[in-house]
């Protein structure tokens, strides 16, 4: 399953990879959401995806797949959702600002 | 802290207290406070000098500065240290004096600065000929540098003053730094800074591979300090500076730094062929350059900087061909190479007393005419008859007409190269021949603009129209300086040894140090008269042939070499600096082009090439797909659908389908957590991506529809090539990793959480117990996260700019 999920996370950074490289912020934004989605997904890969039981005590199992990386990957999402939001609302400014979401049309002043 | 340290400072602790002088004392010109300190100096340095003809004792003495890193300002006085400090003194003295009277205009001047920067530059250069420590001398020879770019910018409000400090600062700073790294070479062959202890060590590390590249930069060091072939473009420049300074600091003093430097490291790096060849062909070179330039001239300050640039050469060319004598084990005073060290100490001092009174002179006529240009100048004999009376004496001194100090040094440089041309050591073969020839034609020209110098400015018709001021001769104060250092060079023509035992023996003992038998010194003896030998012939055929050319100087100086009054190096200099400044906005228009689509490439192209070349580099590049968990037969179709989703985001072209798939993604994303077992991570992304969801939608209102991407093929293929990239490098590390994970199994520090959630923490649910407890500060800053966030999309949207501002 490991592989299967590796190739499957390499997917999702280079189409998030590509989104990066474009030139209209919305797409940029999506793009950092999907790479999150794969740093996340990465995360949990990497740790080991035993076929153990959900890391809850009362389930009494002799195996609980590893809860840190879980932890981990949880403050990873707030943090990214914060992150998000707050590109979105800079992006929303942006437009009301300048009239345009073309990273070619924001380049600045001659001046600078 | 002894008296010597005081030496040093005393310059320094004076410059503090110029600007008080100057603003509560207006009526007096501040240089009269001044000049009182360097005599005092002078006065004090001379007891030093071993008058009962006994060897001279040196001094030593040490100050902890940073002893962890073996930084002691060390104070070292022997004959070589006290013969650059009774220079530095006795003509700061008279150049202080001068300039009382030079710069009489005390309301119109600013006094204060002049004198604060000559006080800093005299300390400065205290310090770089009594320092023992090579970091200290370091740090003194940077402070002279500083100095003398402040002093050449004296008037700053002229462009030329302030092209001729940026020129001077940037070529002595850059052999300052390379001197510094050859200082750092050398301590790391010695493991001392000391340079008593270098010369200790000195036959251990010669062996070293770092000898010579130590010996490379430290020459560079003292190459462009001391104005040598190619480095001298800096010191005609330096002429805007006013006269005062041109003569204490750019023909007597800094500009010796340099052969300062070479004498002192003599013991260290002579005996080298290396050594021996660089320093006599540049300063061979450099005497020729400077000599066949400065016939060029039409300012008097041009032709005398070309001159200094020469005669620097002189000197340097003798401590070259001098640095034989470390070929033979114990010599006596009358080996032949030891002739070119004597002829080059003599030479320094005779060359620092007719230099800086000509120096003085030149100021003078352009003090009393308003010109420094020979074209204008003409017939001051008779107007300024002791002016002319001391330009005569420097000029036949510089020019090398007996009974002046500068036919002796002449004749023993002539000695000196003869004697170098038998040389049997370093290969010199016949090569050394050159050395007489170059020395030879350079003396020739030498003579050349000596006689342009004196002929053109003194005698012929006085052209009064011409003249700003009408000429008169100068008062007595400004000629003070130039006359008593005129007698000097009568009386050390007259009386040459007079210096010979008292500091030329003790300058001899320091550059050579151990060549002596124990117990025996240097024994010199400079005659006037030595009989009709080569040397004597050669002075002759100088002044024939250079008489010869000057009386037909019109029909060769008009070819177009000659009609060039700027060295042409500078043209390297000049274009070699707006080509700097060029070419780095070249490179810096070409690498930021402001858009956020290039720096994103350039970071991950870094990111694939190191990544991969880790990869590569450390052979951990391994798939392993044996030991892997079963994949549960839905898994496919979940994965697929992902990948999917993910492929189509960037081809579609409405911004509610990219929004729907990216949600479509996350809640795919969501229900892996849930087949992972990560029930609160699955509860989590799938809140998350609601509320990602609708943020989208609020924000798409206003955002502009998605535009089809308009990007060329070569960036669209590029941009799919990095995409690619990326994506492979992440794939093939974590493969790597997932097949060392298992080849190397370490057991999880989660085995801890499990066994004390409920122990320790007294919560079932493991990964909130990590939370809040195990790990509560992560979780903690993470809501400061969310409440920064939030301040910000409230400050965001709130907060408008005014109309006009910039945002």
């Amino acid at each position: 399953m490991e592989i299967l999920m590796i190739l499957t996370i390499g997917v999702l950074f280079t189409v998030a990879t590509y989104l990066i490289l474009s030139k209209s912020l919305l797409r940029v934004i999506i793009g950092v959401v999907v790479i999150s989605h794969g740093a996340h997904l990465l995360l949990l890969t990497l740790s080991g995806l035993q076929q153990g039981a959900p890391p809850l005590l009362g389930e009494e199992a002799s195996a609980y797949s590893d809860p840190l990386p879980q932890a981990l990957i949880l403050t990873a999402i707030v943090i990214g959702f914060g992150i998000t939001a707050f590109m979105l609302v800079l992006a929303y400014r942006t437009y009301k600002e300048h009239k345009t979401d073309n990273f070619d049309e924001l380049r600045g002043t001659e001046d600078e | 802290m002894s008296m010597l340290h005081f030496v040093t400072l005393a310059p320094f602790i004076m410059a503090i207290f110029v600007p008080i002088i100057y603003k509560k004392f207006r009526h007096l010109h501040t240089g009269w406070f001044i000049l009182p300190l360097p005599l005092i100096l002078f006065i004090y340095l001379f007891q030093y000098l071993p008058l009962d003809g006994a060897p001279m004792e040196t001094v030593s003495h040490s100050v902890s500065w940073v002893p962890s890193l073996d930084i002691n300002f060390t104070v070292y006085l022997d004959g070589l240290s006290l013969l650059f400090a009774l220079l530095i003194t006795g003509i700061g003295t008279l150049v202080v004096l001068y300039s009382i009277y030079y710069i009489a205009n005390k309301k119109e001047e600013p006094l204060n600065n002049f004198y604060v920067y000559l006080m800093m530059f005299m300390g400065a250069m205290l310090g770089v000929v009594l320092s023992d420590n090579l970091i200290v001398l370091y740090v003194f020879w940077e402070i002279t540098s500083l100095a003398s770019s402040l002093l050449i910018a004296y008037w700053f409000h002229k462009e030329k003053s302030r092209y001729g400090a940026q020129k001077s600062m940037l070529i002595t700073v850059t052999g300052g730094f390379s001197m510094l790294a050859g200082f750092t070479l050398l301590y790391l062959m010695a493991d001392t800074f000391s340079i008593r202890g270098i010369i200790a060590v000195a036959d251990v590390i010669v062996t070293s591979p770092l000898f010579i590249p130590a010996m490379l930069l430290i020459l560079l060091g003292a190459f462009t300090k001391s104005a040598q072939f190619p480095f001298h473009i800096w010191l005609p420049d330096a002429m805007e500076a006013p006269t005062p300074v041109s003569a204490y600091l750019h023909s007597a003093t800094m500009v010796k730094a340099g052969i300062y430097l070479v004498a002192r490291m003599t013991p260290v790096f002579g005996g080298q062929a290396e050594w021996f060849w660089i320093i006599s062909s540049f300063g061979l070179f450099t005497l020729l350059w400077g000599s066949v330039s400065a016939v060029r001239q039409k300012d008097l300050k041009g032709i005398l900087a070309f001159s200094t640039v020469s005669q620097l050469g002189l000197i340097m060319s003798l401590l070259g061909l001098g640095s034989a004598a470390y070929h033979y084990d114990i010599i006596d005073g009358t080996s032949l190479p030891v002739v070119a060290i004597l002829a080059a100490v003599f030479h320094l001092i005779n060359h620092a007393t007719f230099k800086g009174s000509l120096f003085m002179v030149v100021g003078i006529i352009d003090h009393e005419t308003g010109t420094r240009d020979i074209r204008k100048l003409g017939g001051l004999m008779t107007i300024m008859p002791i002016t002319f009376t001391v330009s005569l004496i420097g000029i036949a001194s510089m020019a090398g007409l007996p009974p002046f100090n500068g036919f002796l040094s002449k004749e023993m440089f002539f000695t000196g190269t003869l004697n170098s041309a038998t040389l049997d050591v370093f290969n010199v073969g016949n090569l050394g021949v050159i050395f007489p020839i170059v020395a030879w034609i350079a003396s020739v020209f030498t003579f050349i603009y000596c006689m342009i110098m004196l002929f053109k400015t003194f005698t012929g018709k006085h052209q009064p129209e011409k003249l700003d001021k009408a000429a008169h001769e100068a008062p007595i104060g400004l000629l003070i300086s130039p006359i008593i250092l005129a007698s000097l060079v009568i009386v050390f023509g007259l009386f040459p040894n007079l210096l010979s035992y008292t500091i030329i023996e003790p300058v001899m003992q320091s550059i050579m140090p151990g060549l002596t038998a124990s117990g025996e010194q240097f024994y010199v003896n400079i005659y006037h008269w030595h009989g009709f030998n080569t040397e004597l012939f050669m002075t002759m055929g100088v002044i024939f042939f250079g008489s010869l050319l000057f009386l037909n100087q019109k029909k060769w100086q008009e070819t177009a070499f000659y009609l060039r009054e700027r060295d042409p190096l500078n043209w390297f200099y000049d274009n070699g600096l707006t080509g700097l400044i060029n070419g780095s906005s070249v490179v810096n228009n070409v690498q930021m082009t402001g858009r956020l689509r290039d720096y994103f490439s350039y970071m991950f192209i870094f990111l694939i090439a190191i990544v991969s070349f880790m990869l590569w580099q450390s052979n951990a590049l391994t798939v392993d797909f044996t030991n892997t968990t079963e994949i549960p037969s839905y898994m496919y179709l979940v994965s697929l659908s992902l990948i999917l989703c993910t492929i189509v985001i960037p081809f579609v072209s409405k911004r509610i389908s990219a929004i729907v798939l990216m949600g479509v993604v996350g809640f795919l994303v969501a229900l892996l957590f849930v087949v992972f077992r990560a029930p609160d991570l699955a509860l989590t992304q799938l809140l998350v991506e609601t509320v990602m969801v609708v943020l989208f939608l609020l924000v798409f209102y206003h955002l502009p529809e998605l535009r089809k991407e308009t990007f060329k093929p070569v960036f669209r293929l590029s941009n799919l090539i990095i995409s690619i990239g990326v994506g492979l490098v992440v794939t093939l590390t974590a493969l790597s990793v997932h097949a060392y994970s298992y080849e190397n199994p370490i057991s999880p520090i989660s085995d801890f959480f499990v066994e004390n959630s409920y122990a320790l923490a007294g919560g079932n649910n493991i990964v909130n117990v990590i939370l809040v407890d195990f790990r509560g500060l992560d979780t903690l800053l993470e809501v400061l996260v969310l409440g920064i966030v939030a301040l910000g999309v409230v400050v965001l949207i709130k907060f408008k700019a005014r109309k006009g501002e910039d945002v």
